[in-house]
């Protein structure tokens, strides 16, 4: 029954319902923006009426929020993380930093544009974006989800090799510790 | 045979009653604690869509057998504390399995389950994991006591160690046990606040602190079977207590009041607290509950 086509399409329609109306959010504080979450969690916008809400591990997270810059040495770590996360996941990139660099365009050592490492489903844009902002962000992301569009996670595992090849580009000593996905 | 096929089938009413009752439960305690920090909230059945999203997650983690068995003793544990509580009164559709001396047994299968996974989330070797457990072990350390207290007291006064007993007790006599051994009603509502483990007791899954300890390392279909699990035990629990102290209940919109009612304890306590530190949580237990189990023994014996 699980093979027949349109009883899939059933159950895909109500399990992206469920993964859309409950969104557990690793929060990745990696640069300034980070500072824009505890506004959208707490009472103010309360992200978690739409069924967002934070995730204490990669393990039990559904969304990775990049918020902002990645430095070299903290990208090693956003990708263990990255990895570490359960299937379905989807990847926010938070800020402009993420989209091209932002105001660290011209930087040493934080990564440019976040896509080719990390697979990202949403980008919400400003320096830094407020709680609306983050809020259409979701939004967007729980758009994507429904229509079953929001799929970073199977372009990362096509494409493997050229995301690794990315990553093992700026970070030279490639050191990863036996884990499994 | 007949017979047999109706307590199953009830077993199976039973289960299914004490997940939903259990799952609403905590979406309500999530609401309640979102309307007093002055926010919306999420709906009441957001507990239902987390946990169906997380049985449809996959899981893709491998870190030994008993990291695999840990969310299966605690779901034993809880269904088999269900199934030894008496429900409701002359049911059909709630059959338990009570006996001689169930209150006794009741005492260890209760702490079984956390056994069990703290065995499993050793085996995780996430040292986030490894805290957690020592801390839950040091808090039930800290409960017990006064809930042995209470249990002890209600079994010397009354002479019996089973929960029919007591309750045909409070029938007999027309008064809840909670006004006739007053004692061993606080202490044992006391001792509740560490085994539901809403703050400040929620020491043991500390969010910030241990990346929510024990269960760091399980995701989708563990955290899914654990969710279940923990709700299906919050409604044993909360029978058991209006069992032993509020005369059990006739119907279950009788009983939903007396659970809730007892609920919003231990939630409307923890939203107002901070988290306190292992010491202080164990102190806390060994100070006024114990003197009041103390006192229960006491009024007991010599009443
Ligand atoms: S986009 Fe702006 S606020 Fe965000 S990390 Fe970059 S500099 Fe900071």
């Amino acid at each position: 029954m699980m093979n027949d086509k349109n009883s899939q399409k059933i159950v895909d329609i109500i399990q992206n319902w469920a993964r859309k109306h409950s969104i557990w959010v690793l929060a990745y504080g990696t640069g300034c923006g980070a500072i824009e979450i505890p506004p959208t969690m707490t009472s103010r916008y309360d992200a978690e009426r739409l069924g967002v809400r934070g995730a204490a591990t990669p393990r039990q997270a559904d969304v990775l929020l990049i918020t902002g810059y990645l430095t070299v040495k903290t990208m090693k770590r956003v990708i263990r993380v990255y990895e570490q996360m359960q299937d379905p996941k989807y990847v926010i990139g938070f800020g402009s930093c993420t989209i091209n660099g932002g105001m660290y365009y011209d930087s040493y050592n934080t990564i440019k544009v976040l896509d080719k490492y990390l697979p990202v489903d949403v980008y919400i844009n400003g320096c830094m974006p407020r709680p609306e902002a983050v809020l259409s962000g979701f939004a967007q992301l729980q758009k994507r989800i429904a229509e079953g569009r929001a799929n970073g996670a199977q372009q990362y595992k096509d494409n493997l090799e050229w995301y690794r090849a990315n990553q093992k580009k700026i970070i030279p000593n490639w050191i990863m510790p036996d884990y499994n996905w | 045979m007949e017979v047999v096929l109706m307590d199953i089938l009830g077993a199976v009413v039973t289960f299914l009653v004490a997940f939903v009752v259990g799952m609403t439960y905590g979406g309500l305690s999530r609401k309640i604690t979102a309307r007093v920090q002055n926010r919306k909230g999420p709906p009441f059945y957001q507990n239902f869509i987390d946990a169906f999203k997380l049985g449809s997650k996959k899981s893709a983690i491998h870190h030994g057998v008993m990291h695999h068995f840990g969310p299966a003793f605690l779901m034993v544990s809880s269904v088999m504390t269900l199934m030894i509580v008496p429900v409701l009164t002359h049911n059909q559709w709630f059959p338990n399995l009570n006996f001689q001396g169930d209150l006794i047994f009741l005492l260890y299968v209760m702490t079984f389950g956390p056994l069990g996974m703290a065995l499993g989330a050793g085996q995780t070797g996430n040292p986030n994991s490894a805290i957690g457990v020592t801390r839950g072990l040091s808090q039930m350390v800290g409960f017990e006591i006064p809930w042995v207290l209470a249990l002890v007291a209600l079994m010397i006064q009354y002479h019996t160690t089973s929960i029919t007993g007591l309750m045909a007790a409070q029938a007999h006599s027309g008064t809840w046990l909670m006004f006739s051994s007053p004692f061993a009603f606080v202490a044992a509502v006391m001792a509740m606040f560490g085994m539901f483990r809403y703050s400040p007791f929620d020491i043991v899954g500390a969010p910030t602190e241990l990346a929510s300890g024990p269960i760091s390392e399980n995701g989708g279909k563990y955290l899914f079977v654990m969710m279940s699990s923990g709700s299906v035990f919050t409604f044993a629990k909360l029978t058991l207590y209006v069992d032993l102290f509020m005369g059990g209940a006739d119907n279950l919109l009788i009983l939903l009041i007396k659970t809730f009612a007892l609920y919003l304890i231990p939630v409307l306590y923890g939203v107002t607290t901070p988290r306190y530190r292992t010491e202080q949580a164990v102190r806390w237990f060994w100070g006024w509950p114990s003197f009041f189990g103390l006192l229960a023994i006491l009024q007991a014996v010599f009443f």
